[in-house]
């Protein structure tokens, strides 16, 4: 499935817009992690929560649940949060 | 190309070091600075006269970086720990001194909780202090993390694991508090030194959580917070209540250590295990709170601080906004103000816990780097001061080694 991806991760993918697979976020996240070693840490942490200032949506609702089930159609979107200077 | 200007001073000879055995053969050697600010990291190399220097940077253009450091054992390995405002703590290394960079494999981070354990589960927020292991033992490293953790690298910062029992250990996580127990930016692992003569002699400290030794290479720790005093009015034999700053070992007497605290400066001669308060020496208008604490590298009698105001509301600034550094060259019996150069009034920064060192040249040249992001040096043991670099973001840490 399509994953948007936030300047913040282009160090690691070159580019905003990357296909991964997974049944579920989690699986999403590992296989995003496979092909950019070291994005995952960066967005979710040691105990799978994700970190404060990063945000994911499917298809434009945002989720909070790596266990969630996604479909090979789904439109990912990670995003960096607001924040100040 | 960073220049720094030459200002007049006082002609008086800055004091020799009493070792010459130990300063010999650093005579002629440039010095590289790094320094670690809040928005990317820079390095300046110095001439061997350390007055003209070549900066590179900025490294990591954007990220929090807290600490970077040479490992003295290869002399080119660097390590930086950074994260962002949005991603997740890493460590990135380079073995060509800066040139290229590579994240950490495996970054510091907390295991999981068994099942059943009574302490909740944690995540690093950033790595705060790296610390090369001993000679002995080459590609070790040590990482302290907030909120407080204790982390081994056995491959030079590749991989990084939980070190020790304290990560996890129900005393030693009351003992670190919680969020609201630590510093504005998070609680604190810091200071974590290693004892020259003995790989397993370890110290670290913690902000909030005392100073802590082991023997035993990690195994079992032993508070050492005797005759450090906590803020009035709470009980001392609370370890949450003491907030050790800065800690740091004599490399010309390993048995002396330094410690600049919340409440204030303290020397400990092992095997005592009592702190002394030598900041009660210290001019009451100016007081002995600050963050840093530096000592010589050939003169265990000598030491300098950079104190800040901790009145009422704490403001954290240099007391009157008139910064100076403060040196004591009998062990901290006496302490004589050293501002020449340095803003007569209205400078209201300070220094931060990891943002002043000496360098190993003779005589000694003194670095440290403030909150408004000026990089300030002396090349004289801090008889006479100038300003390196200006109008860097806040700066965080300032370490220097001798290039080869």
């Amino acid at each position: 499935m399509k994953v948007l991806i936030p300047s913040p991760l282009l160090s690691y993918t070159k580019t905003n817009r990357v296909e991964a697979a997974g049944d579920t976020m989690a699986e999403l996240l590992s296989d995003l992690d496979r092909q950019y070693p070291g994005l995952r840490f960066r967005v979710i942490d040691e105990q799978d929560r994700m970190r404060p200032h990063m945000r994911f949506f499917v298809n434009g609702k945002q989720v909070h649940d790596l266990s969630l089930q996604l479909r090979p159609d789904d439109a990912i979107h990670i995003v960096q949060a607001l924040s100040g200077g | 190309m960073a220049k720094t200007s030459r200002k007049p001073g006082p002609r008086k000879k800055a004091a020799q070091p009493k070792s010459k055995k130990k300063a010999a053969g650093v005579a002629g050697r440039g010095v590289v600075v790094l320094v670690a600010t809040r928005k990317g990291a820079w390095i300046y190399r110095g001439d061997p006269a350390r007055r003209t220097w070549r900066a590179s940077g900025p490294h990591f253009l954007g990220h929090i970086v807290h600490h970077m450091v040479l490992d003295p054992r290869d002399g080119r390995t660097l390590l930086a720990a950074a994260k962002t405002g949005h991603l997740g703590p890493t460590v990135f290394r380079s073995t060509d001194f800066g040139k290229t960079w590579k994240e950490a494999v495996k970054p510091p981070a907390f295991a999981r909780p068994v099942e059943g354990s009574s302490v909740p589960a944690r995540s690093v927020d950033h790595t705060f202090w790296l610390t090369p292991a001993h000679g002995r033992e080459p590609n070790v490293w040590y990482a302290g993390t907030s909120p407080q953790g204790l982390f081994r690298s056995g491959d030079g910062g590749v991989t990084w694991e939980p070190f020790s029992i304290i990560n996890d250990d129900p005393k030693y996580r009351e003992w670190m508090g919680a969020q609201q127990d630590g510093t504005p930016d998070g609680p604190k692992m810091h200071s974590i030194i290693v004892d020259p003569r003995d790989p397993k002699h370890l110290y670290f400290a913690m902000s909030s959580g005392g100073v802590h030794e082991t023997a035993d290479g990690g195994k079992s720790f032993t508070p050492l917070v005797g005759g450090m005093e906590v803020v009035e009015g709470l009980d001392a034999s609370v370890m949450t209540y003491h907030d050790p700053h800065c800690v740091v070992m004599c490399p010309s007497n390993p048995d002396r250590l330094y410690q600049q605290n919340h409440c204030g400066i303290y020397r400990l001669d092992r095997p005592s295990t009592t702190w002394v308060r030598i900041g009660k020496a210290m001019p009451p208008k100016v007081g002995d709170v600050g963050f840093s604490m530096v000592v010589h590298p050939y003169d265990a009698s000598t030491a300098w601080v950079l104190p800040m105001d901790g009145s009422t509301v704490w403001p954290r600034t240099s007391p009157a906004g008139k910064p100076a550094v403060y040196m004591t060259r009998n062990a901290g019996n006496t302490w004589k103000r050293l501002d020449h150069g340095l803003p007569a009034k209205d400078a209201w920064w300070t220094v931060k816990r990891q943002a002043m060192t000496a360098d190993g040249r003779d005589p000694v040249g003194l670095y440290f780097g403030t909150t408004s992001g000026e990089l300030w040096m002396s090349r004289d043991e801090g008889a006479r001061w100038s300003c390196l670099a200006r109008h860097l973001p806040e700066i965080y840490a300032v370490e220097t080694a001798l290039l080869r």
